[in-house]
């Protein structure tokens, strides 16, 4: 199989790399590139696990060729943190036990960070809506909603 | 599964690219690429267009014309095109609605293809290299197709006119246990004067209801007047059954839910 070229940035950071072609967005970022963030949970776009942003959408990795992704900004929920410090969302899953065992809250993050950036003040059914695609198996999704709403909270008072 | 991606700046490139056998057109890839995640071996190549005409949508003199690579969101989110949001939004959740296209609902097998069910009722046409199908034709033979999907084109509905509804079980976004699209034209009394329903997973693709169409002409939307038409609801169904619900169940409860939407 030929190896193709992609390049993108990920997380602000340039990125290239040669990968076979027809590879998923999800297996380049986890085992070409070494960040696991994005989850592989039904490669089938059902459960959200894999949701990463691209160009400022919402988009699923599993599902998403690498390919087609030249040129494009990436950002993964592992980069929300900057020089150590937590992201406002990702101290308001801590601070409401919104993680249980974890596995789709790098989806979730992903999902809530797009709706924060378009939605600063959203409304619960806001919330509620943005989340749809992503799918928790442990929380009941309560914690999660509220995490999303402290969040957006915290980002007002902060520009307050 | 390994696959290839070939990408052409032309449709014109991308159809004779897809005369080869094991290749596939990738849209969006929530059909494609899931496909292929789920072990699908007939698919060794895709193909794709990026040219810019697949991801136009114009709405000029009554008539809108949308590109086959325009997601469900960018419909979601187009003033002109606003009597759709709420078909556009019914497919997926966000992420799905960022990548999933026009044309690829076409194919999209039930109890997927919620908005192929809105086209339907629009009574929409389908272009490809080979011309204009009209969409009832199209899906009937759209197994066999090999030709790109360009665009698909319908006459704006009178205000008020397109009603749209999805019944899942899980809030707010679910798989589709049965959709349903009508565009409803009345006269100045009130009596239906035309009529096109199109019914999601009451096959294993969209279908019209003609007998019900049939039976709503000069009647009133009143629960007296739509009864006639709820009684030959399910004239023609053959239900899909799957994990949400049964064919069964899918024909016992469409009526209520064409009623409800009549109704509305």
């Amino acid at each position: 199989m030929a190896k193709v070229p992609v390049q993108f940035t990920l997380n602000g950071s340039e990125k290239a790399e040669f990968i076979d072609s027809g590879t998923t967005l999800l297996h380049a970022l986890r085992d070409k590139i070494g960040d696991t963030s994005p989850k592989g949970g039904c490669h089938q776009g059902t459960c959200g696990a894999c949701s990463v942003i691209i160009d400022g959408e919402l988009r699923l990795s599993c599902l998403t060729l690498a390919e087609t992704c030249n040129g494009a900004a990436i950002t993964t929920t592992s980069g929300l943190s900057e020089g150590g410090v937590l992201h406002p969302l990702q101290h308001a899953f801590l601070d409401t036990f919104a993680t249980q065992c974890g596995f789709c809250t790098p989806g979730m993050i992903m999902a809530a960070k797009v709706l924060l950036n378009h939605t600063p003040n959203p409304s619960r059914d806001d919330v509620v809506e943005a989340l749809s695609g992503n799918v928790c198996r442990c929380t009941g999704y309560e914690p999660i909603i509220q995490a999303v709403l402290r969040a957006a909270r915290a980002n007002s008072q902060n520009a307050a | 599964m390994a696959l290839a991606l070939q990408t052409f700046a032309t449709v014109k490139e991308a159809n004779a690219a897809l005369k080869s056998q094991g290749t596939r057109y990738l849209g969006g890839g929530t059909l494609v690429v899931r496909a292929a995640n789920e072990g699908d071996v007939s698919v060794s190549s895709l193909i794709r267009s990026t040219e810019p005409s697949l991801s136009a949508i114009t709405v000029t003199d009554g008539k809108a014309r949308i590109g086959a690579s325009v997601t469900m969101a960018a419909i979601g989110g187009n003033p002109d095109l606003g009597f759709l949001a709420k078909a556009a939004r019914a497919v997926g959740g966000p992420a799905v609605r960022n990548m999933a296209t026009v044309g690829g609902n076409l194919f999209a097998p039930a109890p997927y293809g919620d908005f192929a069910v809105a086209l339907l009722a629009l009574d929409a046409t389908v272009s490809t290299h080979d011309g204009e199908t009209p969409i009832e034709t199209f899906l009937t033979r759209r197994d066999s197709n090999r030709a790109i999907v360009t665009s698909v084109a319908f006459a704006l509905p009178k205000a008020d006119g397109f009603r749209f509804l999805k019944v899942s079980r899980v809030k707010p976004k679910g798989v589709s246990l049965l959709s349903i699209a009508a565009v409803l034209e009345l006269a100045g009394d009130g009596a239906v004067s035309s009529a096109r329903i199109a019914l999601g997973c009451m096959a294993d693709r969209p279908m019209r209801a003609k007998a019900a169409e049939k039976a709503l002409i000069g009647q009133s939307l009143t629960k007296d007047g739509i009864a006639p038409a709820l009684a030959v609801g399910n004239e023609g169904t053959s239900p899909v059954t799957d994990p949400i619900a049964s064919a069964w169940y899918r024909n016992e409860v469409l009526p209520v839910h064409l009623g409800r939407l009549l109704l509305t």
